[in-house]
């Protein structure tokens, strides 16, 4: 079987997104869309599942709050109790406001640098590897949308001549 | 157009007319002399010898007043004494600062000649210093008002005087927390409203007649503020205890070393000059907007948008300058030894998102009155965010005041939340809850913020909660422990509030609830997140 798609290219992102909501009314499959920056409510118009990054933000939140707990915990208390301004240092919740700065950098630096890793890996994105984007245009100006063809390819054509599109083409993928 | 509703104005001067009779009822009812306040101590005495079964806020305030005043009272026994030890030695009456000193002294060098012939009483009398040198420290408060005292007789005297003031304060207080709280609610909005000019925003123009009319209320409420200023300068009350004659004379009573040395900044009139140039400002700023906003409409025409863009960027800049000052003079004053640099931001994230709730609150009110088709969910949620955004910036600036204080320990920084969590202990540690917790709990997610009740929900919660913060900026030092939420903080409140409903509401009948002239209209009738 011919794994036939059709690339429609835009210059616009405003075009892009009324074209993709078409594409989804007339029920095309929208295999991907390449854009030069993060076009707003695009997830949306794709009918793309929400993301579920925001929960590995927290799990790795609470991961870094609990480790620098346990780092100041020993640090501070157990191993080395310091007379710092006279403050109490044999307990941790006596001297707990001076650990909140550390405790929520910990949880912000967690959370973020294995958000970051998290993406990523999820993206399929590390160093040396070759760019996806079947158009070198989408890290330009221009915005592509590709869709799977199956057995209705002049249709196809024509219909994304209608939604604005500056180019059609078909491409054989391998 | 919208039409002000007979239903919302009745309401409102409901609460006016209930706020004025409340008020004038504190008035009224605040002690006169010093008998008053013996019989109010004395039933709050037994009240909490009797009733534990009250409710928590009364039982533990009652608890604290008791306890200062047996504080102060055990001050003046052992003031008693040491006095009558040092009388032995010819010295007419002895300071907690001189005990101190002198037992300093001993410890340091003890073959210091000046001590030697002392040292028979200094022994005695470092007993008793021991003791209160630890409660000197916590209250320094105390022994600068409590220079020199004689015997117990005079110690309560100026304990039921100190009390009486308190209690006159109190009503003062309550207006004056109201009203500075409700007019710096409409400078919030104020200055959210000139953001977005300045960044000529895309998502909010659609917003922007119902921001005028919340920034509607800057002008009586700065009217009535200043009046309210006025009489303090005049000694119609002592909320500002700077204010008081004498202070920067030597030879008077009221001398104060502290606010001497900053009577260059601290006087009457400049700071009433000041107050008039910053209300003043920000006035001429919300009238100059709100007629080109108007006039934008009305002809279209694009340099009344390039006006009030130029407004804007030159109100934001003068506005965060007067910002500070302001929160100096009018509240930070109130505890003439005590100083932050960080309070001007301070202040100012509690009334930004006051102000902005308010705007948030008002919107969701007419959309449902179906006057604001335009405004989508998303709208609602960028305004949430703000919510959500500003009261964790305040929590920062809140934990961050706490925390330097905390730590370093200076008594003459410290006394600031030593008073509150003692005496203020609910309120202080409760708008925490109020200001943070809730609102970082019910507005995380990002499905809530897109609901009414949830805003609406968390709207009042903030509100309340800066209410308190007000609250708690100023009464500790106009009332210390003489505070409780009664019928002068309720009826101010109510009065306030009936004021703003009422004005916020006839502003918004004065134009058109869509700024169609706005270039920026149609992206942010568009507007989707």
């Amino acid at each position: 079987m011919s794994n036939k798609v059709v690339h429609a290219i835009y210059n616009d992102d405003d075009i892009l997104l009324a074209a993709v909501h078409k594409t989804k009314a007339a029920h095309y499959h929208i295999e991907e869309v390449y854009t030069p920056f993060p076009v707003h409510g695009l997830d949306k118009a794709m009918g793309l599942p929400a993301t579920r990054l925001a929960i590995c933000a927290f799990l790795y939140g609470i991961t870094g709050l609990f480790i620098y707990f346990n780092l100041l915990r020993y640090i501070m208390i157990q191993d080395w109790p310091q007379d710092i301004g006279g403050k109490p240092s044999f307990e941790f919740i006596q001297n707990m406001p001076a650990f909140v700065p550390v405790l929520f950098e910990g949880t912000v630096f967690f959370a973020a640098h294995l958000m970051v890793i998290t993406f990523y890996m999820r993206s399929k994105l590390w160093p040396f590897k070759k760019a996806e984007n079947p158009d070198v245009r989408t890290t330009d100006d221009h915005f592509l949308m590709e869709v799977g063809i199956h057995g209705n390819e002049e249709e196809l054509v024509s219909f994304f001549k209608n939604t604005g599109a500056v180019e059609v083409k078909v491409i054989d993928k391998h | 157009m919208y039409q002000f509703s007979s239903r919302l104005k009745s309401f409102s001067f409901a609460l006016m007319v209930l706020g004025i009779l409340g008020i004038g009822y504190g008035f009224w009812s605040a002690p006169k002399t010093d008998e008053d306040v013996e019989a109010i101590l004395k039933e709050q005495e037994a009240h909490h010898g009797g009733a534990h079964h009250d409710s928590h806020a009364t039982a533990s305030h009652s608890e604290a007043s008791h306890d200062s005043h047996a504080n102060n009272e055990a001050h003046g026994k052992e003031d008693a004494h040491a006095s009558h030890e040092a009388t032995a030695d010819n010295v007419k009456s002895v300071k907690y600062e001189d005990v101190i000193k002198l037992h300093d002294s001993i410890k340091n060098d003890t073959t210091h000649s000046s001590t030697v012939h002392a040292s028979h009483i200094v022994a005695d009398s470092a007993v008793v210093a021991e003791e209160k040198v630890s409660e000197v420290k916590s209250e320094v408060y105390v022994s600068k008002f409590h220079k020199e005292k004689v015997d117990h007789a005079a110690e309560h005297k100026e304990h039921i005087e100190h009390v009486k003031h308190q209690l006159q304060n109190k009503p003062w207080s309550a207006l004056y927390v109201a009203c500075i709280f409700f007019m710096l609610i409409a400078v919030g909005a104020l200055a959210f409203y000139a953001i977005q000019w300045v960044a000529q925003s895309g998502w909010s123009p659609i917003l922007f007649r119902v921001m005028e009319g919340v920034t509607a209320y800057v002008l009586p409420g700065s009217i009535i503020f200043f009046i309210l200023l006025v009489l303090s300068g005049f000694h119609f009350n002592h909320l500002f205890t700077w204010m008081a004659d004498g202070i920067a004379d030597p030879k008077s009573e009221n001398y104060d070393h502290i606010i001497a040395g900053k009577t260059g900044f601290l006087n009457v009139p400049f700071f009433l000059f000041r107050a008039a140039i910053f209300l003043f400002g920000w006035n001429l700023y919300r009238y100059v907007s709100r007629k080109n906003s108007i006039k934008l409409d009305q002809t279209k025409d694009l340099s009344f948008f390039k006006k009030n863009y130029n407004a804007a960027a030159m109100f934001l800049v003068f506005f965060i300058v007067s910002e500070s000052v302001m929160s100096w003079d009018w509240i930070m004053s109130v505890d003439p030894h005590w100083y932050s640099t960080l309070f001007g931001w301070y202040v100012f994230a509690s009334f930004f998102v006051s102000g902005i709730t308010l705007i948030t609150l008002t919107t969701i009110y007419l959309k449902n009155k179906g006057l604001l088709p335009e405004v989508n969910k998303s709208h609602l949620h960028d305004l949430a965010k703000f919510m959500f955004g500003i009261s964790v910036f305040w929590t920062y600036l809140w934990f961050s005041q706490f925390m330097l204080m905390w730590y370093s320990n200076i008594p003459e920084e410290v006394t600031y939340f030593v008073t509150r969590i003692e005496n203020y202990n609910l309120p202080f540690f409760g708008m925490v809850v109020m200001n943070f917790v809730f609102p970082l709990l019910i507005l995380m997610n990002a499905d809530f913020k897109r609901l009414q009740w949830v805003i609406v929900m968390a709207g009042i919660v903030i509100l309340a909660g800066h209410y308190v913060d007000f609250f708690n900026m100023i009464m500790p030092a106009t009332v210390g422990d003489q505070w409780f939420i009664g019928v002068s903080e309720i009826s101010s409140v109510l009065f306030f509030a009936g004021l703003f409903i009422f004005v916020v509401f006839t502003a918004l009948t004065k134009a058109p609830l869509s700024s169609d002239g706005n270039p920026y209209i149609e992206e942010s009738k568009h507007f989707h997140y």
